[in-house]
């Protein structure tokens, strides 16, 4: 019975006393993700099977994102499917565009991630809700498909990795940079097919906001999930946020679970990092990147576009001016009221920013901030693959908000304490 | 012929197999037309019906988009052989009825334009161009089943009509 979390809440949505490792199995799915890139596809090959249903129509949630507003002709026939699709099953959380944010940032804000529970979603980074101490994993538009009709979904047990991360993070150091520590000393598939399972004094310290970011980028790793225990801080945000259904299962793992490893880190010794394109593993400390001449600054997406994130920017950018052009990207719209009512954007406008509705934009080179050939980006997002952003040319560097912002003002890579 | 296009890199992403400007559509064709171009621009010209991708560690890494296996299976792709697959990729493969075949050291055992038979019952790749025989470990029954019955969703049709 010494299961880690993940093996628990598998255990229970396939309906088994005790799982491991590499064991199959068929889980019951609690809520599924659905975005305007990954759906649409999906729900064409129901309708093309003849089994055009949904399972619930209260545990699926929807919104387009990624080229929302519609970005031209042909993403406007996707938000079109998913529209005409959400509304004839009458999927009840469906986040029309007003109301349509980033996946990620979105669900766990209007509460629909709860601890215990097992969520897909057609996204890689559906992975950030295991902050929640919850299982959740990215899947792509057949597998999405069959959970939307059935509610259930096969999978292989992974093994996990136990992350302690210890010690308190230095000013100007942030969970971004914890996670591009991590990527950077475990590579890109250090974690493949398996949970990266996150603890440790470091995390206690660290808002929900923060531990998304953590979350958010185990896919880039190659991992099946991260997951972080629930502590006082999930359950200030659950409570907070949590609407309809409030009550939820809390499991940890076993004192004797069993790891495939466990990697500890001294997070108190880290300097702000920069992941060197084009791989996410190519962090290194600012001290050794910095001066780097960029000719455009990014600040939002599902890794860091929440309100913590524009909190700082907005710190470090106030009575500033920006070097480089620069695109604020609030992930939803409830963010970006808030960002609006904290004066947070006169900041942003002052600094000569552009300041850009809730939309995955230029993060994965849909539209809002795309690159030219030759150009640099300083980038809060996850992902510097070749041509992530545009031109099969251009570079992308991640950084936290803070490193970013900072870098904006001078339009090379700078260190944030500088401005702190 | 199936002939070997053979990429000597690790962690081929999603982003390089299907640029994400190309994913507003889900037209298999359209997205055939655009197959590996941000690794390869000339792939899709020198590729013909029936051809093999051999590659690195960590194969379609990144997103979870499925594109970049509909963009393959597009291009009339026979099959990709990779020293290791991205999680996402490797399942959508499977979901797809995409057979992936997993082989270490692939890139220095076969070379760029090799001629590959591949007999997946028995788990083995011909080399006819080196005239050497290479063995590879089979996907799980389960998989196989998905696989022949044409990719999950058809797997799941027949379960029920069963
Ligand atoms: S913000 Fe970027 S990484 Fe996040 S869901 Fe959108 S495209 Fe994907």
């Amino acid at each position: 019975m010494s299961m880690t979390i993940t093996e628990k809440i598998l255990a229970k949505a396939a309906g088994e006393k005790t799982v491991s490792p590499g064991q199959l199995i068929n889980a019951n799915i609690d809520v599924i993700m659905c975005h305007d890139v990954t759906t649409p596809p999906a729900v064409s090959m129901l309708e093309a099977r003849g089994i055009d249903k949904v399972f619930d129509r209260e545990k699926i949630v929807v919104t387009p994102d990624h080229f929302q507003p519609a970005k031209d002709i042909k993403s406007a026939e996707l938000h079109k499917r998913l529209d005409d699709w959400a509304v004839r099953h009458k999927i009840k959380h469906y986040y029309k565009i007003g109301r349509a944010g980033v996946c990620h940032a979105l669900l766990p804000e209007q509460g629909h991630i709860r601890p215990g529970e097992v969520i897909i979603g057609g996204d890689s980074h559906t992975c950030t809700y295991g902050a929640f101490a919850a299982f959740s994993t990215g899947v792509g538009s057949t597998d999405l498909a069959a959970a939307i009709a059935t509610g259930q979904m096969w999978f292989r047990i992974p093994e996990s990795i136990k992350f302690v991360l210890n010690g308190s993070l230095s000013k100007g150091v942030y969970s971004k940079d914890v996670i591009l520590a991590v990527i950077a000393r475990i590579g890109v598939d250090g974690a493949l097919y398996k949970a990266m399972e996150f603890t440790g004094a470091t995390l206690k310290e660290m808002s929900m906001e923060a531990r998304m970011t953590i979350t958010n980028m185990a896919i880039e790793a190659g991992a099946k999930s991260g997951i972080i225990g629930f502590d006082e801080t999930t359950k200030k945000y659950l409570d907070e946020h949590l609407k309809e259904k409030i009550d939820y299962t809390i499991y940890e793992s076993a004192p004797d679970a069993k790891y495939a490893a466990v990697e500890e880190f001294d997070c108190s010794k880290l300097e702000p990092m920069v992941a060197l394109p084009h791989l996410p593993s190519g962090g290194v400390a600012i001290s050794d990147c910095a001066g780097k001449q960029m000719n455009q600054c990014y600040i939002g997406s599902c890794t860091n576009g929440r309100i913590e994130d524009l909190r700082i920017a907005a710190k470090i950018l106030k009575g500033k001016s920006v070097a480089i052009r620069t695109l604020i990207i609030p992930a939803t719209p409830e963010i970006w009221k808030q960002a609006k009512d904290e004066g947070l954007f006169d900041i942003f406008y002052e600094a000569g920013c552009v300041i850009a509705a809730p939309t995955c934009g230029a993060c994965l080179g849909g539209f809002m901030g795309i690159l030219a050939a030759g150009e640099k980006c300083v980038s809060t997002t996850n992902r510097n693959f070749v041509g992530r952003m545009g031109s099969p040319k251009s570079e992308v560097y991640l950084a936290s908000p803070a490193t970013a912002a900072a870098s904006a003002i001078t339009g090379k890579l700078t260190d944030c304490r500088k401005y702190l | 012929m199936a002939k070997a296009h053979v990429y000597k890199r690790d962690h081929i992403n999603t982003d390089e197999i299907i640029p994400a400007r190309y994913l507003n559509t889900d037209d298999r064709a359209e997205l055939a037309s655009h197959c590996m171009e941000d690794l390869d621009a000339d792939f899709i010209k020198k590729a013909k019906p029936g051809d093999i991708i051999v590659a690195g560690f960590d194969f379609g890494c990144g997103s979870s988009r499925e594109h970049a296996v509909w963009s393959i299976q597009g291009a009339k792709i026979s099959a990709v052989i990779a020293q290791s697959f991205a999680r996402i990729f490797y399942r959508n493969c499977i979901n797809c009825g995409f057979y992936p075949i997993e082989l270490a050291d692939a890139v220095n055992l076969i070379n760029d334009g090799d001629e590959l038979e591949i007999d997946y019952a028995n788990g083995v790749i011909n080399n006819k161009t080196q005239n050497k025989k290479i063995e590879f470990k089979p996907l799980p029954d389960f998989a196989i089943e998905i696989i022949n019955d044409g990719g999950l969703l058809e797997h799941i049709s027949k379960k029920q009509k069963v």
